[in-house]
């Protein structure tokens, strides 16, 4: 009884957290500069944190470790893109061939305007996810039985052959071949504007991070249920999660479902962020980049994959820019500073905290857990004279 | 038929090339049970130095020195980023690895800044030669040979001298090859040094056909030895060269005809099939799981 009030309370001190946040979210972007590196920063973070969480979901949660995160990102972007491209502008982007084969757009077939853009897109995103999901499905057939290592290698096989198969040419009319799709809508289409097109309302950064979020929510509720508990049972021991009457092979295949759907609406959302969706952007390099976030989070912590998200795009697209640059200092050049160097002091960092940090910023544990221990470490030394 | 000659000789040299990689891969995977992604940016370090070194040195002495500094990356690499984390999961060591491949490329794209580096050319390999009237480079005649050369040194080092008896038994039973006295440090160095001992050859061979090398050049040959090593069966070295060569004449086959688009696609299509039907590859030991 004292545990469901407390979980209860916990519940409603989270949805108000992240009410907060995203009402500071929209209060930043109405006052500040619209186009300062924050918000771009804020943008790319919250979608790596959906992809992120999703991973985390299989490699933290499941003990599923997974490679083809940026495939099945791939499958929901090009989803989505192919979906809410806009019928006038098909015949310009699919110009290589002779326009599209796919001749209707989501936001038009519900009427268009202002409701029709955020069901069409909503709709775009879920089948996005739906499609990630689906080919998840089928790879997983045979590859989930494979285990750890062989696992990873295969699924990073299957998304270098999703890549391949979006880039073939007979393909084009449906993917626009190799080239990138375009025109669709993004984050700054939810701009509330007036009669003359001067933006009165700006929510270019809220949206993603109320998809992000519901996602990510919908995830940790996932997890603090029995198929939560199920999958961090099979993570612990397959065989005594198996004597414990866990059906294995079901819950696999779920874990790595749900995970690509998320992935998928995802690769969505990245789509939406960098306003194309081309085929030669889903590399392994992504699932690697990805695969570093969870890892600095802490794997099997969601909150510490959120915070890494954010802290990992903005070290590499912001703070540590000015390595890129050539700089004096007076007449005296700074030694090393030239593009690149960005990257490999960042890489280096990765090093330091893989090899010295190997728990992550959060380890196994989530933000409100520490807070909750620092509570009791208070009480503890006020009870103490 | 001509045509045909001229696809099956540069897929043999490509295999050659890809199974100096592929024992690399099987070697380690064998004694530490890691698949080691870095492996593939040791052989495009390789290839870079060697673009640097002959800039600078005559090719007599650029080659051994190049070879040294690859062996010596890998030494390094072994013991900075995997030996701390001998005793942590698999999962951790996979994740090192990564990252290691991922300081490789980032370094190298700083070095060269992202510019692709021509290879030079090499008196002896890169000279033309006419086979059945088909005009190739020597390496397509030299790689076979070495590859085969190569292979039969290192296993005599595996089947007879006192340091492969002891990669024999680490890679059969890590621990208990550790209670009966065996240096592992040791052991699993010396796999390092010759897995990238072979990779720094495999560069020489591989980059004198393909010439420009660019900072991601070692990861997709990396992945395609690594395939062949697990079709081969993994751990076992004559099965990463004969799954080398395989991969090597099936990719050649595919890039000469009209589905050049998926030919990684195919390499992995053939790493899936041969996972899901005959997991240990084709010369590999049957293992069974105990609880």
């Amino acid at each position: 009884m004292l545990n469901e009030k407390k979980s209860k309370r916990g519940t409603v001190i989270a949805l108000l957290c992240a009410l907060a946040l995203l009402a500071l979210v929209i209060l930043l972007e109405n006052t500040m500069k619209p186009t300062g590196m924050l918000f771009t920063v804020l943008k790319k973070g919250a979608v790596y944190a959906l992809v992120a969480v999703s991973m985390n979901l299989l490699n933290g949660f499941t003990g599923l470790f997974s490679l083809g995160q940026a495939g099945f990102m791939l499958l929901g972007a090009y989803t989505y893109a192919i979906l809410t491209i806009p019928t006038a502008d098909r015949e310009a982007v699919y110009y290589l061939y002779n326009g599209s084969a796919v001749n209707f757009s989501l936001p038009e077939l519900f009427g268009g305007g202002a409701v029709g853009l955020v069901l069409g897109v909503l709709l775009a995103l879920f089948l996005g996810g739906c499609a990630a999901a689906a080919v998840a499905w089928l790879i997983g057939l045979p590859v989930l039985r494979l285990k750890s290592d062989y696992l990873a290698i295969a699924t990073l096989g299957f998304a270098e052959i999703i890549r391949a198969i979006f880039q073939w040419d007979p393909l084009g009319p449906v993917t626009n071949g190799a080239n990138a799709l375009k025109s669709f809508p993004t984050f700054s289409s939810f701009n509330i504007q007036n009669a003359d097109g001067k933006v009165i309302l700006r929510l270019s950064t809220f949206v993603p991070f109320l998809l992000a979020g519901v996602c990510v929510a919908v995830i940790v509720l996932l997890i603090n249920s029995t198929y939560g508990r199920a999958f961090k049972a099979i993570r612990d021991d397959e065989v005594a999660a198996e004597a414990m009457g866990i059906n294995l092979a079901r819950h696999k295949r779920l874990a790595f479902c749900i995970s690509s759907f998320f992935a998928g609406v995802g690769g969505g959302l990245f789509a939406m962020f960098a306003n194309q969706a081309q085929a030669k952007v889903f590399t392994t390099a992504m699932t690697y980049e990805i695969l570093l976030i969870v890892v600095i989070g802490g794997i099997g912590s969601i909150s510490g994959s959120c915070i890494a998200a954010f802290l990992y795009v903005a070290a590499s697209e912001w703070w540590l820019r000015f390595l890129d640059t050539e700089t004096y200092i007076g007449s005296f050049k700074v030694p090393f500073l030239r593009t690149g160097f960005r990257m490999v002091v960042f890489s280096v960092i990765i090093m330091v905290v893989v090899l010295f940090f190997r728990k992550g910023i959060m380890g196994d544990k989530e933000l409100p857990d520490l807070l909750k221990k620092r509570q009791k470490k208070a009480t503890k030394e006020a009870v103490q004279p | 038929m001509q045509y045909g000659i001229s696809i099956l000789l540069s897929g043999i040299s490509l295999g050659g090339q890809y199974a100096l990689i592929a024992i690399g891969y099987t070697m380690v995977y064998g004694i530490l049970r890691l698949i080691n992604f870095a492996h593939g940016d040791v052989f495009m370090v390789a290839g870079l130095m060697m673009v640097y070194l002959s800039a600078s040195l005559p090719l007599a002495a650029a080659i051994p020195l190049m070879i040294i500094l690859a062996v010596l990356l890998g030494f390094i690499i072994e013991r900075a980023a995997y030996k701390p984390l001998r005793t942590a999961p698999r999962m951790s060591v996979m994740i090192s690895a990564i990252g290691v491949s991922y300081l490789l490329q980032n370094l190298a794209t700083y070095v060269t800044g992202g510019l692709p580096q021509m290879y030079p050319a090499l008196p002896g390999l890169s000279n033309q030669l006419t086979i059945a009237g088909v005009s190739t480079k020597y390496v397509t005649v030299v790689t076979p040979v070495l590859v085969v050369l190569l292979v039969a040194a290192l296993t005599q080092l595996i089947n007879h001298t006192r340091i492969g008896m002891a990669m024999r038994a680490v890679s059969r039973d890590f621990e208990t090859a550790q209670l009966m006295g065996i240096r592992i440090n040791s052991v699993i160095s010396v796999t390092f040094i010759i897995g990238s001992l072979l990779a720094a050859i495999g560069s020489l061979l591989y980059f004198t056909n393909y010439q420009s090398i660019v900072p991601l050049s070692g990861s997709l040959p990396g992945l395609r030895a690594f395939v062949a090593a697990v079709f081969g069966g993994i751990g076992s070295i004559p099965g990463a060269v004969v799954g080398a060569f395989l991969i090597g004449i099936c990719e050649s086959v595919i890039k000469g005809s009209d589905w050049s688009v998926f030919s990684d696609a195919f390499t992995f299509a053939i790493l899936i099939v041969v996972l899901c039907v005959k997991p240990t590859g084709l010369f590999g030991e049957k293992v069974t799981d105990k609880v």
